[in-house]
């Protein structure tokens, strides 16, 4: 069976990869799917007939408020925080061209949570609660710049990015700490839950918050990823191809981080999607960013979907911060994938 | 290299200066605090202890256990830190980058939620089986590939390590509450609250481990000119590896079991050594013991008095100013040692 179909225009022609298409149509199908079933299990089980039929506004009362305020929002949560991590791990990657950068390992995360933390410490009462994802974002995009200028010595090479990454996560977190003992509004749980992230309490206001992001980010994602497939070829291959290399660099970073700090300032900072999902993407997809963009959001949006079906469910009535698992499976496969590089570092 | 021609004379002269640092900071450890003391009722809680009076008991139960623990413990992390990087011939070995810190910790959870362990001794030693676990998995991650041990390697290896230890550790402890409550005090990462029987059981371990160091100087000179003429000198290096290791577990497990998690002292503190004394492992090692003490206790004085009436945990502070040094490494690249 022939594996690439070729759609000709007068304006363009692509060859697709008929079964990565397939796989792309199994994914949606799979974000669907959690869709439904995320409203449906928990501690009460509801048959998604039910879940339909309480969203449309023809459920019973009880039911509605465990669909509509508790279960639905939760999952839309996980998703859209899920898929904003999944793409924001794939640009960061592309970018430094380093299979094992993510946003919480070069310390893009522990940003967002340091400036959300001071503002709800600093700025509690003073400033709505509702200007945390702007504070998050410009948290993650202040120590991003910082990152990146720390790391610059005639060029930024991203083994030192991924150092100094580390290091800077590490200062983070201790002032996240210094900060929670300070603040008398934040109680020690509540930080702790926040540090390993947790979609616990996810509310409509937090999807208002990130949906706008994705809405935006993603289609920009995939106009830049034509960019990225160059840049994969080298500095100077890429150059002579045309794309101003250091203009794209900074907007795709930027890209990358807005959308890691929006997810931070809704779940926290859940660890290791970034990581992960590009990789399974790329796995089902192939190399092509333009396929990359949908494909990482989808495998992101689907992993933290799980991570937190398994920990609101299994430890029942013990709500696990969603981090927890996304760690326990994250870290081992950043071990496999040092592995794998060995030769490389 | 400069320095391993420098006269003896002054070696000794700024051992002396760095052990006069180490005196005053011990002292404004006893001294300074919430309600400052004076120098005369310090030393009349020594000489002529009075219960009645709470500045003696303040120093005596409170202030003396904790300098004397920080200086013990700066002292071991500094000297595993050393021992760590002259084997791994690698400047940003360190017990916390290695992952040592949670995996003692986590081990310390499984100890108190699931087996019920609740002696010092016993916990102390799960502190050292997750230390020498977590150090293992770390070196032979690190070793493989082409280039060997790694800085990039050691810390990406050391890093996911920690998380994945950190997340099992959350996961435990989220499940027990009541186990959170026990726990607390080893995951603050702080010298306040503890008393001197906390440190008995696990001082003998320290003491010999750290006398073992000191006298392993005249070895690791010979060991990091590398492992073939070290060999060719008829060196035994896989057994000189072996005894640095299990310091190296010991020193670092004892430390966390009685303090917690705090990290960098064993990574800043021999880089610091060195630049006082060169390469020499004869002097840089008890350079370390004394400048990890000095950092401790000092770190110690300055957590209770920034945001008086509270206290920063001990771990935030070296973290503080740990980070920046790791950056400041990773910067220059990496140099021979």
């Amino acid at each position: 069976m022939k594996r690439h179909t070729t759609w000709r225009t007068r304006f363009f022609s692509v060859q697709m990869d008929m079964r990565a298409i397939r796989r792309m149509g199994l994914l949606v199908l799979a974000v669907l799917a959690a869709c439904l079933l995320g409203p449906s299990l928990g501690n009460t089980m509801l048959s998604p007939v039910t879940v339909v039929e309480t969203m449309m506004g023809s459920g019973s009362g009880a039911n509605e408020f465990i669909v509509n305020n508790s279960r639905v929002p939760r999952t839309l949560v996980a998703l859209l925080t899920g898929g904003a991590l999944g793409v924001s791990g794939l640009l960061l990657q592309g970018v430094v061209r380093n299979p094992l950068a993510a946003p919480d390992i070069v310390g893009v995360t522990g940003g967002a949570s340091v400036a959300a933390v001071a503002f709800m410490t600093f700025g509690a009462g003073a400033v709505s609660i509702q200007w945390i994802p702007l504070a998050a974002i410009s948290g993650a995009l202040l120590v991003s710049t910082l990152i990146y200028a720390l790391a610059w010595k005639k060029g930024v090479s991203p083994i030192r990015l991924i150092l100094i990454g580390i290091g800077i996560s590490a200062i983070m977190s201790a002032a996240v700490t210094f900060m929670i003992i300070v603040s008398s509004a934040v109680t020690a749980t509540d930080a702790y839950v926040w540090l390993t992230g947790s979609i616990y309490g996810a509310s409509w206001s937090d999807i208002f918050t990130i949906a706008p992001v994705i809405a935006l980010g993603l289609p920009l994602a995939v106009v830049f990823s034509s960019s990225l497939n160059a840049q994969q070829l080298g500095d100077d291959t890429s150059a002579g191809l045309g794309v101003r290399i250091q203009v794209d660099r900074i907007v795709v970073v930027f890209l990358s981080v807005v959308l890691a700090g929006t997810a931070v300032a809704v779940a926290g900072a859940i660890g290791f999607i970034g990581l992960i999902a590009p990789h399974i993407a790329r796995a089902l997809i192939g190399r092509s960013y333009g396929a990359l963009v949908p494909a990482s959001a989808c495998t992101g949006a689907i992993l933290l979907f799980a991570a937190d079906l398994i920990a609101r469910t299994i430890f029942y009535p013990v709500d696990v911060p969603a981090g927890v698992f996304t760690a326990a499976i994250g870290a081992p496969f950043f071990l496999y994938l040092l592995f794998r590089n060995r030769n490389h570092f | 290299m400069k320095n391993r021609m420098a006269p003896k004379r002054r070696r000794v002269l700024t051992l002396f200066l760095i052990f006069f640092l180490f005196l005053l900071s011990f002292a404004s450890s006893l001294l300074f605090g919430q309600t400052p003391i004076t120098a005369g009722e310090v030393w009349k809680s020594f000489s002529a202890f009075n219960d009645e009076a709470t500045s003696h008991i303040v120093v005596q139960s409170d202030r003396l256990p904790r300098a004397v623990i920080a200086t013990v413990v700066g002292a071991s992390l500094a000297v595993a830190g050393t021992l760590m990087q002259a084997l791994t011939k690698n400047p940003m070995a360190s017990p916390s980058i290695f992952g040592i810190n949670q995996g003692a910790i986590f081990f310390v959870v499984i100890g108190v939620v699931y087996l019920s362990l609740s002696s010092l001794v016993s916990l102390m030693g799960m502190a050292f089986l997750g230390a020498a676990l977590a150090a293992a998995v770390v070196y032979v991650l690190g070793s493989l590939g082409r280039d060997g041990l790694t800085p990039v390697k050691i810390v990406l290896a050391g890093a996911a390590i920690s998380a994945l230890f950190q997340s099992y550790t959350q996961g435990i402890l989220v499940l027990d509450e009541a186990g959170l409550q026990d726990v607390m005090f080893w995951l603050a990462g702080s010298v306040s609250g503890r008393t001197l029987d906390m440190l008995l059981p696990v001082l003998p371990f320290m003491v010999i481990a750290m006398i073992t160091a000191l006298l392993l100087g005249r070895a690791i000179n010979l060991f990091i000119t590398g492992d073939d003429i070290a060999k060719g000198m008829g060196q035994k290096t896989l057994l000189l590896k072996a005894v640095i290791g299990v310091i190296v577990v010991l020193l670092a497990g004892s430390s966390v079991a009685v303090v917690g998690a705090v990290g960098f002292i064993g990574l800043v503190i021999p880089h610091v050594a060195r630049f006082f004394v060169g390469h020499d492992y004869r002097w840089v090692l008890p350079f370390s013991a004394l400048l990890g003490a000095v950092l401790l206790v000092s770190a110690d004085v300055l957590a209770r008095l920034i945001i008086m009436p509270q206290e920063v945990p001990i771990g935030v502070m070296t973290a503080l100013v740990g980070g920046p040094f790791f950056i400041y490494i990773a910067r220059r690249g990496v140099s021979n040692l």
